[in-house]
């Protein structure tokens, strides 16, 4: 299966020619962010003031790590399921975020957000913690190290492996695939 | 009488709370294994290559297999003929936790308060079933369990005229409204007849079964078998991105039931099947 490499940030350009189904390799700099976190960034957003980074062109990866062993990057770092970040999602679009990733189903307040925004949803394969932290090459906490696992993280990926499951048409590799295998 | 002291059950807390989140068990493995073969999808056979690739470096290299590393589950039967000593014995069950989830580099996701949410920092307090048995033996087994597969369980109420009809209707319709939150390949555990209580921890328990033990009682074991057959239908696949293989086994355990009821649970694990266990 062909990958299609991706740098951050990512360009309408860059997302718009995205389809369901997709492996496409992420390089450059990601954002980590859970429930607690995405909470925070909405009240700051509903308060006007400045997000810990700017959510343009940017991917927001939901993972909680184990923490990091000595001499290690990071931890274990799987995606974490999608659903809750559903109610904070659609504000982030709105502000530039090209890009989510995670693994499960979305809400229809998410997948309308991504047609209208230009953005698309990528799941990781979850519980492949291990196999994908070897693509994380540096970590730091940008934003409430209080939240512990689920503090903000900026991460720096190569060879990010993702797979597009929402993409700008409001395609869904979940009912797609569904369909297809489903025994008639 | 048997006297088994609670430093050694600290001690063999903590380790199985690592090994159990280093080492995916062999019955896992070889389902992954089977699955690989018989799966159509392009994109599934490439996940559980994905699976099998990750269970190899998290034994190798000593990391937890998934970041979540559970609520961790221990399950205890205690020998009447057990003298436990040195201490409080759930104290000494918490303290291995404690001391295995941090010497251990593994996530803590516990909160002390469900709705303040503040986490304990250290995955306890455990949750602990004990069961209390003829002999002079201590069995403790550890069952980290991850949220994504857990918030996925359902249990229900049927009435008795619903009978195995309704029982598979509404495992079916569990797992397929779970789709692709839980993680498939999933195990699906079940718990039929008890009370409402009861019929929750018997599907806790039947997700302790190796992958292809059966249930003892025939009827179930072909329940088990169909059941399985049915969900490996629906085409969530791996990852819920479409294939054969949603599901890796079906374990049942049932419970004489009131004549008013028949309550059925159904608890959802993740590919990441987890526990370990020692005896004294």
């Amino acid at each position: 299966m062909t990958q299609i490499r991706l740098t951050t940030p990512l360009t309408d350009e860059d997302v718009e020619k995205l389809r369901i189904g997709q492996r496409v390799s992420l390089n450059g700099t990601i954002y980590t962010g859970r429930d607690a976190a995405h909470k925070r960034l909405v009240e700051l957003i509903a308060e006007g003031k400045e997000l810990p980074f700017d959510p343009k062109g940017q991917v927001i990866y939901y993972v909680g790590p184990t923490p990091a062993k000595p001499g290690a990057v990071i931890g274990s770092a799987g995606p974490t399921t999608s659903y809750r970040m559903d109610p904070y999602a659609p504000k982030l679009y709105e502000l530039g975020l090209k890009a989510s990733i995670g693994k499960g189903r979305r809400s229809e307040g998410v997948i309308n957000a991504l047609k209208q925004n230009k953005s698309v949803y990528f799941a990781a394969v979850g519980g492949a913690a291990a196999l994908i932290s070897r693509s994380i090459k540096s970590c730091k906490v940008i934003a409430y190290p209080d939240l512990g696992a689920e503090a903000i993280h900026e991460l720096v990926v190569e060879d990010f492996p993702v797979i597009v499951v929402n993409d700008t048409l409001g395609g869904d590799l979940y009912d797609e695939g569904i369909k297809i295998y489903a025994a008639k | 009488m048997k006297t088994v002291n609670t430093t050694a059950i600290t001690e063999a807390v903590a380790r199985m709370s690592q090994e159990a989140n280093y080492y995916l068990g062999q019955d896992v493995l070889e389902g992954f294994q089977k699955a690989l073969d018989e799966e159509i999808s392009v994109t599934g056979k490439e996940i559980l290559q994905q699976l099998i690739e990750n269970a190899k470096i998290a034994r190798e290299e000593l990391v937890p297999m998934c970041q979540d590393t559970g609520y961790a589950v221990i399950f205890v039967e205690l020998g009447q003929d057990v003298r436990i000593e040195g201490g409080d014995f759930y104290e000494a069950i918490h303290e291995g936790v404690r001391r295995g989830y941090t010497e251990g580099y593994l996530r803590k996701s516990i909160v002390s308060h469900p709705l303040e949410r503040k986490n304990t920092g250290d995955n306890t307090p455990a949750v602990i079933h004990t069961k209390i048995v003829p002999g002079e033996t201590l069995r403790i087994i550890i069952a980290p369990k991850g949220g994504g597969s857990e918030n996925m369980s359902q249990i229900k109420m049927l009435k008795p005229a619903d009978g195995i009809e309704g029982v598979r209707k509404f495992v079916i319709d569990t797992v397929r409204s779970a789709g692709p939150n839980p993680c498939p390949p999933i195990v699906v555990g079940v718990g039929i007849g008890g009370t409402f209580e009861k019929c929750a921890q018997l599907a806790k328990e039947a997700l302790l079964r190796e992958l292809g033990e059966k249930s003892k009682y025939p009827d179930i074991a072909k329940l088990e078998e169909e059941l399985l057959e049915e969900i490996n239908k629906l085409g969530i696949g791996p990852q819920g991105l479409g294939g054969k293989t949603t599901a890796l086994a079906v374990n049942i355990e049932i419970y004489a039931a009131h004549i008013a009821s028949l309550p059925v649970a159904v608890n959802l694990n993740c590919h990441a099947a987890r526990h370990k266990e020692t005896v004294f």
